[in-house]
């Protein structure tokens, strides 16, 4: 496993890495990605970058979307790639990913705080910025100070080559003037967290596209999704059947095709390869519990909440929201007033979680109908098809809960 | 008609914050009262209101926000009798200066005798305050130090927490109230959201029970730990 190429030092941290993983497995403590890459960065400080050398790397971040970007990337490319799948997207969870395979072609989904890092130290072919809005202040940069720090990127490293979303100022402002860009244009901005422009701090004024009078305005992208979900690249139709659903993922997707691109995977071949995945660590998949069908979905920032509740009615059966509040939440659910739960069509949402009175009062003042329910066992008794929303720990709760159908 | 005025929600809304203008339109309304939300943007006149917002921001938003807020009437509104609560950078605008990224003294609208300076460490986390009869809980998420003058009274006395400087939180001065605690504090606190609407009022209210007040209770027992 440990490839020998390597120095002394970092070999011994490669094994560092796998043996304090397989340590944490088997005394089923968790996946144990981020105990073991931990061990290595400190045996080895530049083991991620000995790792990533001589490999294709796609670095995939964003504020939203880069989990399953990430394995739209990893099963649209084919073949054995290696990935950082438990979610931990800082340097640890990397290293382990990079020790655990030694496949030439990888994925990394990298934390927006930490992308800076990562691409100094992996080299990347390409790199996805899909988004840039605020989650879970509490423990992260202000989102505009991630703007600057992605920005600095672009200018140590120029030729980078940067998949980027066009209609996202922020993500624009960061890309600065790096040379090799390729922008793509979504329909559905998130634009609570831009609406003043980023180098003057004039309002931006949003139309087709978006620009302030200071000039700063959105550059003309070659991969274009339109209102319906169509997708073309210089202005051809890119036919692309999705096993997973919502018109987020079509753009999701559309990055994952683009960076493949970079690698010379046709268009055609990755989309009969996406066409099979049916959910994303357990995300958009239906499962069952207590006898009930739940499609669970996940969603921690205003931004995301926005997406799901524009495509969720009646018809879905009842709505759950579930709402943790843990470090990996964020300890301060604030951000649930600047989600749109004005737009539940529910007369009745089901709150749960550990701060089920916190999204229940924000759904009353929002005008919607409520059940507080403090004991998940009354809701077996249910009947009907249930949509569950649900922030990061409420999600991971409910997966483990719940069984696949 | 009740007019509530967010100021500057494109500058001033990190995290959550239009949810106090949402918590006082619903909790006037639901007593009878005639409300209307109304917004000044950047670009925009300050808009004619009974009882003005201020939220959090990030520096350079809240440089600009200051900045406008000295160029327009504010003043002469506040003076005029419009009654203002102010969240986070919002408390620190309304003050004679306070630090920003490049400026350790930037001028305030100076509403208010306090100045605020860069804290050695940002405050992060749950936080409680006492309010008279009230317990004021929240989250905060500043890195700043706010010293009042000496005629001016702080809003609360903490319990768990930073607030302006480890032993104070906000201040209240005629109809001016700020606090520490960001984004939504009213939703947490329903009894300050009364307390606001009774002043922009000038009226008594009577009591409104929601699973608002659950919560308060729910978030006391949690930060207070008890």
């Amino acid at each position: 496993m440990i490839p020998m190429a390597l120095p002394v030092r970092s070999r011994l941290a490669a094994l560092g890495v796998a043996a304090t993983n397989g340590l944490v497995r088997r005394l089923g403590r968790g996946a144990g990605t981020v105990a073991g890459g931990r061990v290595g960065l400190r045996l080895d400080p530049r083991l991620l970058e000995r790792l990533a050398r001589g490999r294709e790397i796609i670095v995939v971040t964003g504020t939203n979307g880069k989990t399953t970007t990430s394995a739209l990337v990893r099963e649209g490319w084919g073949g054995d790639v290696a990935a950082n799948t438990t979610g931990a997207n800082m340097p640890a969870g990397h290293v382990a990913a990079l020790v655990a395979s030694r496949s030439s072609r990888v994925v990394l989904e990298v934390d927006e705080a930490w992308l800076d890092v990562v691409v100094a130290a992996t080299s990347p072919v390409a790199v996805v910025l899909l988004n840039l809005s605020r989650d879970q202040l509490d423990r992260a940069s202000e989102v505009r100070q991630l703007a600057v720090r992605w920005r600095a990127i672009t200018v140590a490293h120029p030729a980078l080559r940067i998949i980027a979303n066009a209609s996202d100022p922020l993500v624009v402002f960061a890309v600065g003037d790096a040379e090799n860009v390729e922008w793509i244009s979504v329909p559905h901005g998130w634009r609570e967290d831009a609406r003043s422009c980023p180098v003057c701090t004039a309002a931006l004024t949003f139309g087709d596209h978006w620009s302030c009078s200071c000039g700063f305005t959105q550059p003309t992208a070659t991969t274009i999704v339109d209102e319906r979900g169509a997708i073309s690249v210089h202005g051809e139709v890119v036919p692309l059947d999705l096993g997973i659903p919502g018109f987020f993922n079509r753009v999701n997707a559309t990055f994952a095709l683009r960076a493949l691109a970079v690698v010379g995977q046709s268009p055609g071949a990755v989309s009969a390869r996406l066409a099979t995945v049916t959910s994303v660590q357990g995300r958009f998949g239906v499962r069952t519990w207590a006898g009930r069908t739940i499609r669970l979905l996940l969603a921690k920032n205003p931004a995301g909440v926005g997406v799901l509740l524009s495509e969720l009615d009646e018809a879905d059966g009842e709505l759950w929201i579930a709402i943790n509040a843990h470090v990996a939440d964020g300890r301060d659910p604030s951000w649930i007033y600047d989600a749109p739960f004005e737009h539940v069509q529910h007369e009745v949402v089901t709150c749960l979680g550990e701060r089920r009175l916190d999204i229940a009062t924000r759904l009353t003042y929002a005008g919607k109908g409520v059940r507080v329910v403090d004991d998940i066992d009354e809701l077996a008794s249910g009947e009907g098809p249930v949509t569950l929303i649900a922030n990061y720990t409420a999600f991971r709760e409910w997966f483990e809960r719940s069984a696949p159908c | 008609m009740l007019k509530i005025g967010l100021l500057y929600p494109d500058l001033l809304g990190t995290y959550g914050d239009g949810g106090n203008a949402q918590v006082l339109a619903y909790r006037a309304r639901a007593r009878g009262i005639a409300t209307e939300i109304v917004e000044t943007r950047v670009g925009d006149a300050l808009v004619d209101a009974d009882l003005y917002l201020l939220g959090g921001g990030e520096d350079g938003p809240q440089r600009l926000a200051a900045d406008l807020l000295r160029e327009s009437d504010f003043v002469r509104r506040v003076g005029d009798g419009a009654s203002v609560f102010a969240v986070c950078a919002g408390l620190q605008i309304l003050g004679t200066s306070f630090a920003v990224e490049g400026d350790a003294h930037y001028p305030g609208v100076g509403l208010v005798d306090a100045v605020t300076t860069r804290g050695a460490r940002r405050s992060v986390g749950d936080m409680a305050a006492v309010v008279g009869d009230n317990t004021l809980v929240g989250f905060e998420n500043h890195g700043g130090v706010t010293t009042l003058g000496e005629g001016l009274a702080p809003f609360g006395t903490m319990q768990r927490g930073v607030g302006n400087d480890g032993h104070v939180d906000g201040y209240k001065q005629g109809h001016i109230v700020a606090t520490y605690a960001h984004g939504p504090a009213l939703a947490l606190n329903p009894w300050c959201a009364d307390v606001l609407l009774e002043m922009a009022l000038d009226q008594s209210l009577e009591p409104l029970h929601l699973i608002a007040d659950d919560l308060h209770a729910q978030r006391v027992r949690a930060v207070l730990g008890n």
